[in-house]
């Protein structure tokens, strides 16, 4: 088409684009978390049951092999952070296969730190701080909530997200007007879940404010680590504004057997769901068994941020080129 | 017959849905950062007309409808059926009042409309967004009252009833939209 040159956003996001990453830079600046880079194309992926990843094909005859990219800089962060590289940050592309729409671009721009000695509690705390850093004098923002995840799920479904009751989360679906759920989930509870929040719960989350949901189902835990008070819960973080999901943060796993096992389990669910082989990520269990330090970390999608923060309604409106055009 | 996955649903898309044929309005990706993707689509039940949500698993696909629309000129009523043509291949086909339904109002004959047909039969009518029909019926109006306040009834040729302004007279040619069923103008001859 005639205009396909031409850039999704407006230039003046472009500047606010700009803008946003110098003060995230000057807020990691101040509280000493340095900037680092890892690759985005690796020799292995995430094993995350629902994230698919691109591949790309390395080339250097006679030799030839099938390199990812990365999903998620978590991996190769979290080996330096083994290797005693105390906080970082990074700023970087992620790429996420068969994911476009609205909220979604299958390249995206992603903040992602680790702060070392942090728990949860303190991890939300500079969250807050960020957010309110970045949205300071651009957008008027209410009182920051904190909620959790089991909390939150009960006020607006009398459903106990903790503990599958299949006869309920029916009864819930057609109460809800969406009979279908009960086809697409099952006996699944985790598509259960992620059904019902994102249909009946997150829309409603965080308007004209930021909503930490804190304490995810054990079986929602993936890297996070398991409540040491409530083993049902997993103390895990996400983060929402108008509806909007723009974060996920963990209290991080360090036990290598532990994460080793979930390994295979996502593995093993993978295959049963027909998806794309994955190769095991060795080197992350070599790191956590030489020692992670106690941290937790966070990962933000930027251009979401930046949505929120311009009112856009589709990434479009805040990404130079979307996958249709470049 | 062929198939569309959640990833090709756009919106004008027809499919079969609870084995009835429906077009597709809105389609959106939701998809929780680590949880199962779903797409929401909203939908328009062709025979019905009703439109509904409902949810899909990505990847999921629907066979397609074999739904076109088609241009027709409305040609007479025999008191059973309502009859049309294409004007380029004068193929015919009759249409019952379930297929018109409200767009009954609207039909005078040789008027040009858009007939909706699913496996080759009608299945709904739908009139241009715009017809020029004469008032047979209203109320003598106030002369000089141009303003857009207030109003009366007036009914068209074709039995519908519209609200039209003062000044419009019995017998005079008005443009209305059939969308909204507002008086739009009147049409000199």
């Amino acid at each position: 088409m005639l205009h396909d040159w031409q850039p999704n956003c407006s230039i003046e996001l472009l500047h606010l684009r700009a803008q946003v990453l110098a003060e995230i830079r000057s807020f990691f600046l101040a509280r000493s978390v340095i900037e680092v880079e890892t690759p985005i194309l690796s020799y292995s992926s995430g094993t995350d049951p629902q994230l698919d990843f691109f591949t790309a094909d390395y080339c250097s005859y006679p030799l030839q092999q099938t390199l990812y990219l990365q999903t998620s800089p978590e991996f190769a962060m979290k080996r330096l952070l083994a290797a005693g590289s105390g906080s970082i940050y990074q700023i970087c592309k992620a790429f996420r296969n068969g994911e476009s729409g609205r909220y979604h671009n299958p390249e995206f721009s992603m903040l992602e730190w680790y702060r070392v000695d942090y728990n949860l509690t303190q991890l939300m705390d500079e969250i807050a701080d960020l957010i309110a850093a970045l949205f300071k004098g651009r957008y008027q923002l209410k009182a920051t909530q904190r909620i959790s995840y089991q909390d939150l799920f009960y006020k607006i479904t009398r459903l106990d997200p903790l503990v599958f009751n299949y006869k309920n989360y029916c009864a819930y679906a057609l109460k809800s007007e969406s009979p279908e759920a009960i086809e697409l989930c099952k006996t699944d509870h985790n598509a259960w879940l992620d059904f019902i929040f994102s249909h009946h719960i997150q829309p409603s989350l965080g308007e004209n404010t930021l909503c930490m949901i804190y304490g995810y189902p054990a079986c929602q835990s993936s890297l996070a680590r398991i409540n040491e008070d409530n083993s049902k819960v997993t103390d895990r973080v996400e983060i929402f504004m108008n509806g909007i999901e723009l974060g996920n943060g963990y209290y991080e796993l360090i036990d290598a057997q532990e994460q080793n096992q979930r390994f295979d389990e996502e593995i093993l669910h993978r295959q049963q769901n027909n998806r794309p082989k994955i190769v095991k990520n060795t080197q992350l269990i070599a790191a956590l068994k030489a020692g992670l330090p106690e941290c937790s970390g966070m990962a933000i999608g930027l251009d979401r941020l930046l949505m929120v923060m311009t009112n856009n309604n589709h990434i479009e409106g805040v990404i130079p080129f979307s996958l249709a055009r470049s | 017959m062929a198939s569309y996955s959640t990833n090709e649903f756009k919106a004008g898309l027809k499919v079969m849905l609870d084995a009835d044929p429906c077009a597709i309005i809105e389609n959106e990706f939701v998809k929780p950062g680590k949880g199962q993707a779903f797409n929401r689509v909203k939908i328009r039940n062709l025979k019905t007309g009703r439109v509904i949500e409902r949810t899909f698993k990505s990847g999921d696909s629907l066979e397609a409808a074999d739904v076109v629309d088609v241009a027709m000129q409305y040609l007479y009523n025999d008191g059973d059926f309502r009859h049309f043509m294409v004007p380029d291949s004068f193929e015919q086909y009759q249409c019952n009042e379930k297929a018109v339904s409200d767009a009954s109002k609207w039909l005078k004959d040789q008027d040009m409309c858009t007939v909706t047909l699913w496996n080759d039969s009608p299945l709904l009518v739908t009139p241009g967004n715009f017809v020029e029909l004469a008032i047979v019926e209203t109320d003598p109006g106030v002369r000089g009252d141009t303003s857009g306040g207030g109003g009366k009834p007036a009914v068209l040729e074709t039995g519908a009833v519209v609200r039209v302004p003062l000044f419009v007279q019995q017998g005079e040619i008005i443009k209305v939209d059939t969308r909204t069923g507002e008086y739009i103008s009147r049409v000199k001859e």
